[in-house]
């Protein structure tokens, strides 16, 4: 089994070993969009026809773990299979899958709810206004949901977005704020910390303990933004669901 | 439903069990005891077939009363415990009536002692368990009051002591390669797995810090696509420290890592009190593969290692009216030092 590592960033599938009970399979070491791509597709597919003995998979940005019961399966005969499924993805063509649902989230661009909207459009090369439309007319996914329950990396923003991360730490952005870096978009459940630039504001809770569904965003949740005006956030805010307006339509 | 009386809280409790596996994909990390080896040993003193939820006290205990007949197991880093101001044994099982004030002070080796009662807690569940998770909100720590428990099944069974497997001092803990060991250079692993860490002042339930003299930093850290993370990883730093990380650790990260602790070693990093000082061992997965344990295996293992409790003076009402050579002790002076 290849275990060595590859420091390229041609997708090239590899399986390493995670932990007594995971197997890894990783595209590439950095995120760009055909390791991206591969790694939803691989992610449907284990979902799809799940190998016997898999207790867990989760899917990162460029990879996908899947956990086994080590009682009930071997950790090689999964490794195997995994590779075999990720070299047929690789022979294309990589079209992204269908999503099976939409979220239509209401959001509140620029002044005060993204300080940072300014600067950031300066840097992708347009007005605030066309950068905002940009935003909402990209086709946008649900890429990976981690760090924090239920928060979701949404992407791929154009190629002109690929914006490096800030060096310093905005110290704090209230949950809600939609910041962007690397081709990506963060929709904060919490007020964090983060190296990412804010940009707008949206009332959308990725994570509330006490709803039926406390995680409602699934990795492959195709997003649309919709702009609205500050005082509809505020409004929106006050509804018990957390939700923030945001609408879901299933698509198949 | 009887209930546990929490008369005054000294250190950080909240009630943990085995955590909620099954929520990576939705970045919901799996949370429950720090320690899971102290819940293993406690339902061997109680006879649980499998692990029930009990009280974590990170740091030190409290004032505990019962409402009913119950037995209590007192397992994970050992605590200064008195019933009635007689010394209890640690790492044992005792019974404790309703007007006996259980007091459990502060650790005297390790960060996380746990009481378990014979019942388990019957408190508030959210996706299947009761396991407080600080860093994401769901439940607090326990404040004075009734806590529920439920019934034990056999409040008169006699106390049992365990041998606990060691922890609570450090020592050496086995590490095995995960995907991105081969990101640091040879020389860079090997000087690691030579370094004697010592634990930072700074760690929680999301990970602990082990500093040493310098860094073990990866030349191919900086771009790396976030990966997702699990309890046990060595998560280094930019500069090449290592975080360990334990049960509510986040579920994806952006740091590059050096191999992960078998489950089996991982309490003993997470009892590692500040100061503490820490080997890392690599070695082969087929070596870590036989270390493997289900839970229901892990509990089975340690019933070799339960014994009852026979006659402990602590628990002799009528101390007085023996003749005894020596003083009263809590009988665990010997170990774990």
């Amino acid at each position: 089994m290849e275990c060595e590592t590859d420091i390229s960033a041609k997708p090239d599938p590899r399986v390493f070993w995670a932990g007594v009970d995971g197997v890894l399979l990783r595209f590439a070491l950095t995120p760009e969009s055909g390791a991206m791509t591969a790694t939803q597709l691989l992610a449907a597919d284990l979902e799809h026809r799940t190998p016997s003995g898999t207790v867990e998979i989760a899917p990162g940005l460029v990879s996908v773990l899947l956990r086994f019961d080590p009682a009930r399966t071997q950790r090689d005969v999964l490794a195997k299979e995994m590779l075999a499924r990720a070299r047929q993805i690789m022979q294309g063509p990589l079209d992204i899958p269908d999503s099976a649902r939409r979220w239509t989230i209401p959001v509140a661009f620029g002044d005060a709810d993204g300080p940072q909207l300014s600067e950031v459009a300066q840097a992708v090369g347009c007005s605030p206004d066309a950068a905002i439309r940009q935003i909402c007319e990209t086709e946008l996914r649900v890429l990976v949901i981690g760090f924090a329950p239920g928060q979701p990396y949404i992407g791929l923003l154009p190629e002109a977005w690929d914006l490096p991360r800030q060096s310093e730490l905005t110290p704090t952005v209230p949950a809600g704020a939609v910041v962007v870096a690397v081709r990506q978009i963060v929709m904060f459940g919490a007020a964090s910390a983060t190296g990412w630039r804010q940009v707008g504001r949206s009332a959308f809770r990725s994570f509330r303990p006490e709803r039926d569904t406390p995680m409602p965003l699934r990795a492959g949740d195709a997003i649309r933004f919709a702009r609205v005006s500050v005082s509809e956030i505020e409004a929106l805010e006050q509804k018990a669901d957390g939700l923030g307006g945001a609408q879901l339509e299933v698509l198949r | 439903m009887t209930s546990l009386l929490l008369r005054r809280a000294d250190g950080i409790l909240t009630v943990q069990d085995m955590g909620r596996s099954g929520h990576l994909a939705k970045g919901l990390s799996r949370g429950g005891a720090v320690d899971r080896q102290a819940l293993i040993e406690a339902a061997v003193l109680l006879g649980a077939d499998e692990p029930l939820s009990g009280i974590e006290m990170a740091g030190a205990g409290g004032l505990f009363e019962v409402e009913q007949p119950m037995r209590i197991a007192l397992t994970g880093a050992p605590m200064v415990a008195t019933l009635d101001g007689v010394p209890l044994r640690w790492h044992a099982s005792h019974s404790v009536k309703p007007g006996q004030i259980l007091h459990i002070g502060g650790v005297q080796a390790g960060s996380y002692g746990y009481l378990t009662p014979g019942g388990g807690m019957a408190s508030d569940e959210w996706l299947g368990s009761q396991a407080a998770h600080l860093s994401i909100g769901i439940f607090s720590p326990l404040a004075p009051g009734a806590l529920l428990t439920g019934p034990d099944p056999c409040p008169d069974a006699p106390p049992r002591v365990i041998d606990p497997v060691a922890r609570f001092n450090g020592g050496k803990v086995r590490v095995i390669d995960g995907p991105q060991t081969g990101l640091f250079a040879d020389d860079v692993l090997g000087a690691f797995f030579e370094t004697e860490f010592t634990r930072s002042d700074r760690g929680n339930r999301q990970g602990v810090r082990f500093d040493a003299d310098r860094g073990f930093a990866s030349e191919h850290a900086a771009g790396l696509a976030s990966d997702l993370i699990g309890p046990g990883d060595l998560q280094m730093t930019g500069d090449g420290v290592p975080f360990v990380l334990l049960a509510e650790c986040q579920t994806i990260g952006g740091y590059p890592r050096l191999g992960t602790i078998i489950p089996i070693d991982l309490p003993i990093a997470a009892q590692a009190a500040p100061g503490t000082k820490l080997r890392f061992q690599r070695i082969a997965l087929d070596e870590a593969d036989r270390l493997w344990q289900t839970e229901r295996q892990q509990v089975r293992t340690a019933v070799a290692r339960c014994r009852p409790l026979v006659r402990d003076p602590a628990m002799i009402t009528d101390l007085l009216g023996f003749q005894l050579i020596g003083g009263v002790t809590a009988g665990d002076e010997l170990e774990e030092r």
